[in-house]
């Protein structure tokens, strides 16, 4: 089976392609960055997913299934760029499954999808609406790209669809939103607030994508790891000192003083939780994870 | 949160082991409760439940031990000392301890240091999806169906009742869950409120500020009745119709009434234990 992998060079690209292939599949990648190690079975196509060449990969390859990877997540790219990767990349993605015979498509998306706010409940499940895309411009992009990837499902009833809303990746590649955020040996936190993360090994996520694959997952499914933990604790677990700051100088020193660059809409998410309910993605994949929370934050300290 | 800063009673300690909750390697319980931060917060909360005021407490054995209930009861002081107390009750007198999740007010998660506070000790926003989700999980939900202008009242008005919303009812029928009625006496007299500040409280971000007789929001030491009546269990769907609906919180609204009218006549030792129907 042929699976084509859109943002394969992404940390998580990789790893997912790596596990597709010893899972036996076939493996092509697009991706605009290089993957100059990777392994000799994955082609890898330089193309930029809106653009010609990419479309070429879908004719020429052919591909039964296709992941879709190649959305710009993290918050320092604010450009008007960006948001035309997530939004027209994904519709191009859609567009060439459908031309191309492509039977399954899986879209990957973030759980920051229902938005953080001070009534917003544990748990969140897939039927509820984005709450927060007003108060949170910067992730409106993502929200807008994880709707419009669901319209296949009616749009495109002949291809089977999953779009997953994975929670925080963390682990040894020190990529991604969660550990960007712990980078630096002091973390400043919002004073007074203490939102429960959830995070999940990278590994296991893109496990998670596989599975999804093989299990043919038809639908929207929230897809975590271990249960919740404190910002705090996982910030002392990580090695790093927590450094409350007080909201309003928080806003202020935000880009400036040590403190990391975050649109000021940012810090819902560092003062309430978003926690997703993944009860119905293991059920129907059957799939558990493999690093408990401690173990997850451990190999994300303890890497070089 | 807390870490070394409260010092652990044992007693306490104890019984927070005792809870039927399951922690992570970190402590945490999937709904973000601390082992730690419970522990600490409610050795110090021992204190004033059991020295500073004193509860008298009747009926605990009609909380069901374990399995899904909502405590539905009236809110009878300025704040809301009421729930404080039934919390105590329940994890510092109840045999086993069992933590109450309140439904409390969206205004006190906005607040910093409350709202980790409440976040570490399984207090949320009163939101149906989260309630119902805690009942299935068969958690004890505590409910003030009157909310915040139960807590309006002043203390000439603390044993009456306002209007009940009917949000815990649906909820009951929808999740099948029995409902403790329990009448709250003595929160006038701990912090005797002449007036409620309005518009002062907007510009703090709360829905009023209470005014007491001597001007602070500090109660005085006092004695509670607290009074929990037989489990009401109610047939239906939860998607009933509202008059319905309403028949039904009329039923419990009546029994709290009762509750705390009896609550009230053992505070004027009109009647003793011996006398209390609590079915």
């Amino acid at each position: 089976m042929k699976v084509l992998v859109t943002g394969i060079s992404g940390t998580l690209g990789r790893l997912t392609a790596l596990k597709l292939v010893r899972h036996g599949y076939e493996v092509i990648g697009i991706d605009q960055r290089p993957w100059p190690d990777a392994p000799e079975e994955v082609e890898i196509v330089q193309a930029d997913i809106r653009k010609r060449p990419a479309e070429d990969v879908f004719r020429t390859h052919r591909p039964d299934a296709a992941i879709h990877l190649a959305t710009v997540t993290h918050l320092v790219t604010q450009s008007p760029d960006r948001m035309r990767v997530n939004l027209y990349g994904t519709r191009a993605f859609i567009h060439h499954c459908d031309s191309y015979g492509v039977k399954q498509a899986v879209f990957v998306g973030r759980h920051t999808f229902y938005g953080a706010a001070a009534d917003s409940p544990l748990y969140h499940t897939e039927d509820e609406p984005p709450m927060s895309t007003h108060a949170f411009a910067e992730l409106a992009d993502l929200v807008a790209a994880d709707l419009y990837a669901a319209s296949a499902l009616w749009r495109y009833p002949e291809i089977t669809t999953s779009v997953l809303r994975i929670v925080y990746t963390l682990g040894p590649s020190k990529h991604g939103t969660l550990a960007s955020f712990l980078h630096g040996p002091n973390v400043p936190l919002i004073m007074g607030f203490d939102p429960l993360f959830q995070f999940i090994h990278e590994e296991d996520a893109a496990e998670a994508i596989v599975s999804a694959l093989a299990h043919k997952l038809h639908g929207i499914y929230n897809v975590s790891g271990p249960t919740p933990v404190p910002l705090a604790t996982i910030v002392r677990a990580a090695g790093r000192r927590p450094l409350p700051v007080p909201e309003m100088l928080f806003k202020l020193g935000l880009g400036r003083l040590g403190l990391p660059y975050l649109p000021t809409s940012a810090i819902d998410h560092l003062k309430y939780p978003i926690v997703v309910d993944s009860d119905p993605f293991r059920r129907a994949t059957r799939f558990a994870y493999q690093y408990d929370e401690r173990e997850t934050i451990n190999s994300f300290r303890t890497a070089r | 949160m807390l870490d070394n800063l409260l010092p652990v009673d044992p007693e306490v300690a104890a019984r927070i082991e005792a809870l039927d909750l399951q922690f992570n390697k970190f402590g945490i319980d999937p709904y973000g409760i601390d082992k730690n931060d419970l522990t600490r917060f409610v050795s110090a909360f021992a204190w004033i439940y059991r020295y500073y005021f004193k509860v008298d407490v009747y009926g605990l054995d009609n909380v069901p031990s374990q399995g899904r209930a909502l405590l539905v009861g009236n809110h009878s002081g300025g704040v809301a000392i009421d729930g404080a107390m039934v919390m105590g009750s329940m994890l510092l007198d109840a045999e086993p301890p069992r933590l109450p999740h309140a439904m409390i007010d969206k205004f006190i998660h906005e607040f910093p240091g409350a709202s980790q506070l409440m976040s570490r000790t399984g207090q949320f926003t009163g939101n149906p999806d989260q309630a119902e989700r805690l009942l299935n999980a068969e958690r004890l939900i505590l409910v003030f169906p009157e909310g915040a202008r139960g807590t309006a009242k002043l203390a000439k008005d603390a044993d009456s009742l306002v209007g009940f919303g009917t949000g815990f009812m649906r909820l009951a029928l929808e999740t099948k869950s029995p409902v403790v009625p329990f009448g709250f006496v003595g929160g006038g007299d701990a912090l005797p409120t002449v007036a409620n500040l309005k518009r002062l409280g907007r510009l703090f971000g709360v829905p009023y500020i209470p005014v007491t007789k001597w001007g602070l929001l500090i109660p005085k030491p006092t004695r509670f009745q607290l009074l929990y009546g037989k489990p009401m269990f109610f047939e239906g769907t939860g998607h009933e119709r509202d008059e319905v609906v309403h028949a039904m919180v009329d039923q419990v609204k009546e029994r709290i009434a009762e509750l705390i009218r009896q609550g009230r006549q053992l505070r004027e030792r009109e009647i003793s234990e011996e006398d209390l129907v609590l079915g």
